[in-house]
């Protein structure tokens, strides 16, 4: 453990927390119409925006995560970066021009654009609270774990601390304060992450080859490391976690939030066209780091235990290769870096959850869409402090539980009932309420259902023999249910509703496409 | 008001011009990606030994890097024409076609009915 506390690391974050909480006072002077607080008054330039979804997709876990993947088996954490990047083409191609034209806050105002709005909400809130929720608990026990190994702070001080600072950030800066903090967060990460990678091509004369062939030579895999090995072992599981991660992208409403953030379509393009660019040169970034870490870490005794195995977890491979390469001041400033981002992602999924309280549920569901304005974001920063309470109390609570499928659970949610209803509603006339009813509840608990008896939840942590339902990935079966039953429910929908929601199909269709009538493109 | 924006933009020529083009890339674009990824998971799937085979004899490097990094490479350009396409040439039919409802619209009394009937 790095138990001493690092002065690099400390003054970072102190920095960090500074600068946001000033941007933060000074966004709250611009917050305070429902507009301003919960997309930052549509006034986001597409390249900001670029940044700040690359800042929210871009978590610890990916930076950690994936390197650390790279790190254990070379070849195989590249699948996961490539399947996390494709999501992005489909979200621009079929749902970024048409979301930012028909939505206004939330990606519910889409799917209820012509459905009855209570069920439709109500749906639409559920599978984002639970997408979220679940994305919170992952990133609150990562936080704990990873602050109480960089700076020394019992597990339960760093969650309370997180949790604070994201409620503060929130609740008071809105939209605009969580934008700011993710673009910042952002630049760093590239930033540190650029350097690291740099670092590791300089020690080995800027030669990839060099590169590979050290790092196959050091790796217990030896040659294995080049190839896809055995992270995805069958089929129908690929098949599976190719879906989850391309199309569950598409459904994460912190995600789709970020589109209302931005004037209008041509901006929404090119926030996706910057994103993509940013992520996927950061994925690369990542592959080499872990390539690198095999390389400069994996023998080092400095940053092993007892058994020979990495301090910390292999979660901490980039960490230590930080120290490795540029001493006390570069491990000091990719920790405080690794925080920032941890922070900055809370932040966005917890504006994303209090929105789909206050927006759907309360403003819409309750109040049925007469809701005074104020009292809407009254209420929306007190659900961002009661969600900041629940994450904090969650994050404790699972502490010591493997939380590994949490975020394969969050996709598989996000794949199989936010996708389907936002597609369907945008892409076909036929469908009807009642379809997006049935379809996306079954969808959701579907895809709970298959996780819950599936060999990670059934027989990892329940400790039963066998697996009911064999795949670790449900998304294969869970969103194809959801898809065909939201498609059979329609077809056989006669009702009056039905019908006058089909009619209202044709001027959607003509407002997704042209952007006449969005509140902020006239 | 936007009623009548939706009524004339609908029979307008120009916005069935536009929606078929711009649905003909996106669908063409989304296939191409889909192809591609679902190609590189299915050798991963059945033949991953196919990934494991240098690029140049007694290289290191292995045509799954190779390819893994295209892919990425390939997500970023495509994305790319998709949006310069969009932006120049889309955004241009899509004004006029904005421009001229809006015209309709103005030419029109509280009525609905065209200016200049009476």
């Amino acid at each position: 453990m790095i138990t001493d506390i690092n002065v690099t690391a400390v003054v970072m974050f102190l920095i960090f927390i500074s600068a946001t909480l000033a941007i933060t006072y000074w966004a709250s002077k611009r917050t305070q119409t429902a507009s301003q607080y919960y997309a930052a008054g549509g006034k986001i330039t597409g390249f900001q925006n670029g940044l700040a979804i690359a800042g929210d997709y871009m978590s610890a876990a990916s930076f950690l995560g994936i390197s650390a993947l790279v790190f254990a088996s070379g070849f195989d954490g590249l699948i996961y970066s490539i399947g996390f990047l494709v999501g992005w083409p489909i979200i621009l191609f079929l749902i970024a021009e048409r979301l930012r034209n028909l939505g206004k806050y939330t990606f519910a105002d889409v799917v209820s654009y012509r459905l009855q709005q209570r069920p439709v909400r109500l749906l639409a809130a559920c599978g984002s609270l639970a997408v979220i929720l679940l994305y919170l608990i992952a990133q609150m026990v990562g936080a704990g774990k990873l602050v109480q190994v960089l700076f020394g702070l019992p597990y339960e001080v760093a969650v309370v601390l997180v949790g604070i600072l994201m409620v503060i950030y929130v609740s008071v800066g809105g939209m605009l304060a969580t934008t700011w903090v993710q673009i910042i967060k952002a630049f760093l990460l590239l930033f540190g992450a650029t350097l690291l990678a740099f670092l590791v091509l300089y020690n080995l004369d800027f030669s990839i080859n060099t590169m590979f062939s050290e790092a196959v030579n050091i790796h217990e895999k030896g040659l294995a490391i080049m190839a896809p090995g055995t992270l995805v072992s069958d089929p129908i599981s690929a098949i599976s976690l190719g879906l989850a991660l391309m199309f569950g992208t598409a459904g994460l409403p912190h995600i789709l939030m970020r589109f209302f953030t931005v004037p209008d379509a041509k901006q929404a393009r090119r926030s996706v066209f910057f994103a993509t660019g940013f992520i996927g040169y950061f994925y690369i970034l990542t592959f080499v780091i872990g390539f690198g870490a095999i390389v400069f870490i994996s023998k080092n005794p400095e940053f092993m235990n007892e058994a020979g195995a990495l301090l910390g977890g292999n979660n901490m491979s980039a960490v230590h290769l930080s120290k490795a390469l540029g001493g006390d001041i570069l491990l000091g400033f990719i920790s405080a870096v690794a925080f920032a981002t941890i922070l900055a992602v809370v932040s966005g999924l917890t504006l994303a959850g209090a929105a789909a309280f206050s927006h759907d549920l309360y403003a819409n569901c309750i109040k049925k869409g007469k809701a005074d304005e104020r009292t809407e974001v009254m209420v929306s920063r007190l659900a961002t402090v009661g969600l900041g309470v629940a994450a904090i109390l969650l994050g404790i609570l699972f502490e010591q539980q493997n939380i590994a499928f949490m975020v394969g659970l969050a996709f598989a949610i996000a794949a199989s009932a936010n996708f389907p209803v936002l597609f369907f509603s945008m892409f076909w006339e036929k469908t009807s309420t009642r379809g997006v009813i049935v379809g996306g509840w079954i969808g959701l608990i579907t895809a709970i259902t298959l996780v819950i008896l599936g060999p990670i939840v059934w027989v990892d942590i329940f400790g039963n023999e066998e697996a009911i339902f064999p795949y670790k990935y449900p998304a294969l079966f869970s969103m194809s249910t959801g898809m065909i039953c939201i498609y059979i429910v329609s077809l056989l929908d006669n009702s009056e509703n039905a019908k006058s929601e089909r009619a209202a199909f044709s001027d959607q269709f003509v407002r997704s496409m042209t952007g006449v009538g969005a509140n902020l493109s006239k | 008001m936007s009623k009548q924006h939706y009524d004339h933009i609908r029979n307008n020529v120009k916005f069935d011009d536009l929606i078929s083009q711009r649905t003909k890339l996106s669908w063409t674009l989304a296939v191409m990606i889909l192809i591609v990824y679902y190609s590189f998971i299915l050798v991963i799937a059945f033949s991953p030994a196919l990934f494991g085979i240098p690029v140049s004899d007694g290289g290191i490097i292995t045509w799954g890097i190779v390819i893994g990094l295209g892919v990425i490479l390939f997500t970023f350009i495509i994305t790319g024409v998709y949006v310069h396409r969009a932006n120049t040439i889309f955004d241009k039919l899509l004004l006029d076609v904005v421009d001229a409802s809006q015209a309709h619209v103005d030419s029109l009394d509280e009525h609905g009915n065209l200016q200049g009937d009476k």
